[in-house]
This record gives structure tokens, sequence and C-alpha cells, in this order.
């Protein structure tokens, strides 16, 4: 660097000092996130995938498996496809309906009514509510016998028909632990984060492209379909994109309401990847099961990211 | 009135029902529990449904605060929430700015790699993570709870770059002709100018450290050394005797809400405006 700087017109070797200064004084503002990078996080998942090919568990001695953690997921565990296809099912139900909820909520925001400021408060306060916190209400709430939702159920059956209707027993039947979950999720979801992207989304739309639309006689779902969609598709996609990931990771409410119960109607991935890791201690099984849903998300990830090409709009990129 | 006017009375009157039936709907679970944790025992599986306590008691929060760790619960969520949402405020505003404002040789990459890892899901990292600090000796200590923060992470990194990019770079130039270094430019003129983005940092993060679960759940096993969100667990599953205790429940999962509640309406500007920035793409 050094002798090709003196070679170097003035200009240019004061720009490649410069060069050499920002760089050096990049890396010592970066130096935290590199250590925090490699110890906490490059590190570890290859740590990892290293740990899926023993049998360890904490503290014991850990031997070579080879594949046979991964053939015991495929093969043998039994808990292992159901939780995968529960997640999978949980995640199906709740991201589209969250998703479009959310959409749904933030174009009624997006009207331009009076009050629009505290229908979105009001709308964003689920989502406040910690999960933990959400999930003794809702197990309060959903009570079969004691529970609110059960009576109003029960009362009007009462007004309809003269006898009260006896409403499920949620989370305590297998039937309906799943659905509950949906519903606690589908609650703190469709006014939160997602809304708040998707309504700043729709007031980037420019107002003209509606009136152009109404002008060639578009109606409300004509503009919705050909100028909302096309404009709010990169943060649909966005939006997209994260609620998979962290629908598939679902942990605390099911842990918290349900253990995974009742009859394992509610064993979740996230669940079986806790109890194969943190009350059994089977760490390379553990890990196996993480690295199995690692690649199950990139590889849809990936999928979203290669059809995203067909469906998402970016203005202002020549196309 | 003409007709036309008529139509668009109706059609706001008709949006504004729809927004108060959802908002109802959302916040009447809200509503439920708040009415309950000021109800008496015998009220609290009253059936016909008590909508409103007869008399308010407010005893219940003090009967919660007096159940045995309470206080040391909230103590310890308030002392971690603080320690970890600072780490992750300083450091990952650092690499925010390095990523916002310098050039160097690997930038794209380690950028990539940055927002790669925004993907991950959490449980690939769990669990070596959870070996380290068992090697280290750190288990059931505050350390795996608070020092891993204070090495950056990427939705924070990610944040603060997106807005120090809207901070014009002749402000950095003018700095640098009079001489300043660039930790002093950060120090003295970033810093002012994206007050908003660490406050939406900060809210967001704090909000994110006082519900953590998952972490100090499997980190912690001495009850008086658990955060709130792991230690209000116990009103479940130590139940004691056969007597109702879903008023306590609910006092006690209100006063884990408040604080957030609290934290948003203060900053709620702020947040928001962190949380749109979240979905621009970079």
């Amino acid at each position: 660097m050094a002798t090709r700087a003196a070679v170097l017109p003035r200009p240019l070797a004061a720009r490649g000092s410069l060069r050499r200064e920002q760089t050096l004084w990049a890396y010592v503002f970066l130096l935290p996130w590199i250590i925090g990078l490699l110890v906490f996080v490059l590190g570890p998942i290859l740590f990892s995938l290293g740990l899926s090919f023993f049998t360890y568990t904490l503290g014991r001695e850990a031997t070579f498996a080879g594949l046979d953690n991964w053939l015991k997921a495929f093969t043998q565990d039994e808990l292992f496809w159901p939780s995968v296809g529960r997640t999978v099912l949980y995640t199906a139900v709740v991201v589209p309906l969250s998703v479009f909820g959310a959409l749904l909520v933030a174009m009624l925001l997006n009207q331009r009514l009076r009050a629009t400021t505290v229908y979105r408060t009001l709308f964003f306060m689920p989502h406040l509510v910690p999960l933990v916190a959400s999930a003794f209400i809702w197990l309060w709430l959903l009570s079969p016998q004691y529970g609110a939702l059960n009576e109003f159920i029960w009362q009007i059956g009462l007004r309809l028909t003269g006898s009260g209707i006896k409403g499920p027993g949620w989370f305590s039947d297998p039937a309906w632990a799943m659905p509950a979950l949906m519903a606690v999720a589908l609650w703190s979801a469709v006014g939160g984060n997602m809304m708040v992207i998707f309504l700043a989304g729709l007031q980037g739309i420019p107002q003209e492209l509606y009136e152009a639309a109404a002008i060639d006689g578009a109606g409300a779902w004509s503009r919705f379909r050909h100028v909302t969609l096309p404009m709010i598709s990169p943060t649909l996609f966005f939006n997209s994109v994260l609620a998979c990931i962290l629908a598939f990771q679902v942990f605390d409410v099911p842990f918290i309401a349900t253990r995974g119960g009742p009859a394992y109607a509610t064993w979740l991935y996230g669940l079986h990847i806790y109890r194969t890791s943190f009350e059994f201690f089977d760490m390379g099984y553990g890990s196996t099961l993480a690295w199995i849903s690692f690649v199950l998300l990139s590889v849809f990830t990936y999928v979203q990211f290669r059809s995203a090409r067909s469906w998402v709009y970016y203005a202002g990129e020549a196309r | 009135m003409t007709t036309h006017s008529l139509i668009r009375f109706g059609r706001r009157f008709g949006l504004h029902a729809i927004a108060i039936a959802l908002a109802i709907v959302l916040m009447l679970p809200f509503y439920w529990a708040l009415i309950s944790s000021l109800k008496q025992m015998n009220e609290v599986r009253q059936i016909p449904l008590v909508w409103w306590p007869s008399v308010p008691q407010w005893i219940n929060y003090r009967d919660v605060w007096n159940v045995r760790f309470f206080p040391n619960w909230v103590g310890n969520s308030i002392f971690l929430t603080l320690v970890a949402t600072t780490g992750t405020v300083v450091s990952s505003s650092l690499a925010g700015y390095a990523f916002a404002r310098f050039s160097f040789p690997g930038k794209n990459l380690l950028f990539s790699v940055t927002l790669a890892t925004l993907m991950l899901p959490a449980y690939v990292l769990l669990i070596p993570n959870y070996m380290l600090f068992w090697k280290l000796g750190w288990l059931n200590t505050y350390l795996p709870l608070t020092v891993p923060f204070w090495f950056g992470q990427a939705f924070f990194i990610f944040l603060f770059r997106q807005f120090f990019m809207t901070i014009p770079t002749e402000l950095d130039d003018a700095a640098r002709i009079d001489g300043a270094s660039y930790p002093r430019i950060f120090w003295s003129i970033m810093l002012p100018l994206c007050a908003p983005v660490y406050a939406a940092a900060a809210i967001i993060e704090g909000i994110n450290q006082w519900n953590s679960f998952l972490r100090p759940l499997i980190i912690l096993n001495r009850p008086e050394n658990f955060p709130l969100s792991v230690g209000i667990r116990y009103f479940v599953v130590n139940p004691g005797d056969n007597l109702p205790k879903d008023h306590l429940l609910m006092a006690a999962a209100v006063m884990m809400t408040l604080p957030v509640i609290i934290l948003f309406f203060l900053g709620q500007r702020a947040f928001l405006r962190g949380v749109v920035m979240s979905g621009i793409k970079g």
C-alpha cells in the first residue's frame, strides 16, 4: 500500500491515507460486533452442526455417532414428525391470517378517520402485553368452567334457543388447544408491529395513483388489487418472511398455557427442542433438531425470496 | 343533505363502527384481566359474570407484592433490562455507525452476514451458547443474560445504520475539515442528531428484555434470582391451597404488563418510528 501510494499523484495518495484511516476506525467501531458475531453466533452455529454428529449429554463423555441423530429424528423419534406437522399447521394458519389481518387493520387506519391515533394505540395494546402475561390472561379467559368466553357462549345459547350452549374445553381439549393458541397469536399480532409497518407503507403510496385509477373507472377492489397490493408488496414480503420465521419458533405461550398438552396436541417443535436439550440435556440430539429447523427455514426463506421476484414490485426500480 | 354527502357520512359511520368493534374485541381480554385483578376471592369465579367488582380490591396488588420473592423478581427484571438494553444500544450503534459512514474492505460481506443472522432460528444458537456458559461456569449467574448483549445485535445494527444514512454527510465533512476525529464526530454530531433512533432502540429492546422468557428459564434455577417473566409462573406451578387465585394471577399479569405500557406511552412516537424503519428495505 505504502509504495503504491508513493507513485500516485498527490490527491489520490491523500485519498489512500484517508482510506486507511477509515478502515482502521471502521474496525474499531465494529470490534464489539465482530467479536460477538464470532463468539456468540458464527462459532456456535458451526459448533452445533458438529455436535449434531455426536451422542452427547451435558457433562458426560461425547461419542461420535455419525448420522445416528439425524436418522433418529426422521425414523425413530415418534414425536418428531407430528411436532413438525403441528408447527407447519400453526405457521400456515397464523401467518396468513395475521399478515392479512394486519394489512386490513392498517387499511382501516389509513382512511383518515378522526381519532385514528386513539384507534392505533388501542389496536396496538395487545402486542404490548408480555407473552407470558398474555398466556395467563387467556388461560383465565378460556377456562372451561369459570372462563368469561364460555359463560358468554352459554348466555348466547340461552337467549337464542332457551338452553345454554356448553363451550369447548379450549386449552384442556386436544381438539381445541391449537385453535386457542392460534387465537392468542392473532390477538397480539393484528394490531402490532406488522400493522404499523403496513400503515407506513400505505401512507407512502402516492395519492395520484388512486386518482388516476378512479378516473379510469376502477372500483374499490380493482384499486386494491392493482394499486395498493403492488405498491405494498415489499412490505408484505418483509412481514411474511419474518412472521414465518417467528411463528415456526413459537414457544412462550404453549410452554406456559399447555406445556405441549393435552395428549401432545400442542407439542410444537420449539417445545420438542426445549425438552430434548434443557430437560434431558441431550445436547447432541437437541443440536440436530435445531439444525433441522434451521435447514427447513432456510429452504423455505429461499423459496420465498425466489418467488418474490414474480410478485414483489419495487417502485423506482427499472424492470 | 345531498345524496353524496349522505353516502360519505354513511361510509364514515360504518368505518368508525368497524374500528370501535375491533377495538372492543382487542381490548376485552385486557379489561377482563384488569377487572378480575380487582375482585374479591368469592367474586372471581362468580356466575353470572361480574363486570364491575362491588368494592375494587387494590389490596390484591399488595398481596401479590407480598408473595415471597416477588419484589426480588421485579428488581431482577429491572436490573437485567437496564444492563442488557444499554449494552445493545451502545454496541449496536457503534457498528451501525461504521456500516453507515465508512468504506472499508470486507464491508459488503460483513453487512450481508449481519443481515443473514436476522433469519437464524434462535434454537441453533441456544444450545451451543448454553454449553459455552456452562464451560465458563456462568450458569445461574446474570452474566449470560447481560454480557452477550454488549456485543451487538443484528436487528439494531441494521436499525441504526438505516437512521445514520439519513443524516447528511456534509456535517461529518465539515467537522473533518475542522480536524475532528471520528469518535468525536460520532459523539458530538451523530449522537445528538440521532436521539430519536436511540430512544426507539432503547424502548424496543427494553420491552424485549423485560419480556424475555426462554433464556432466563434455561440459565437460572434459583427462584430468588428469577426475572419476573420466569418467576410469575410460580403462581400457577405452586398453587399451595385450593382457593381460587385467578384474581392474584391477573394482578401479577397486570403488574408485569404495566411497565411495558408506560414505556410505550413515554416514547410512542420514537418507538413507532423505529418499528417502521425496521421494515424499510436497506
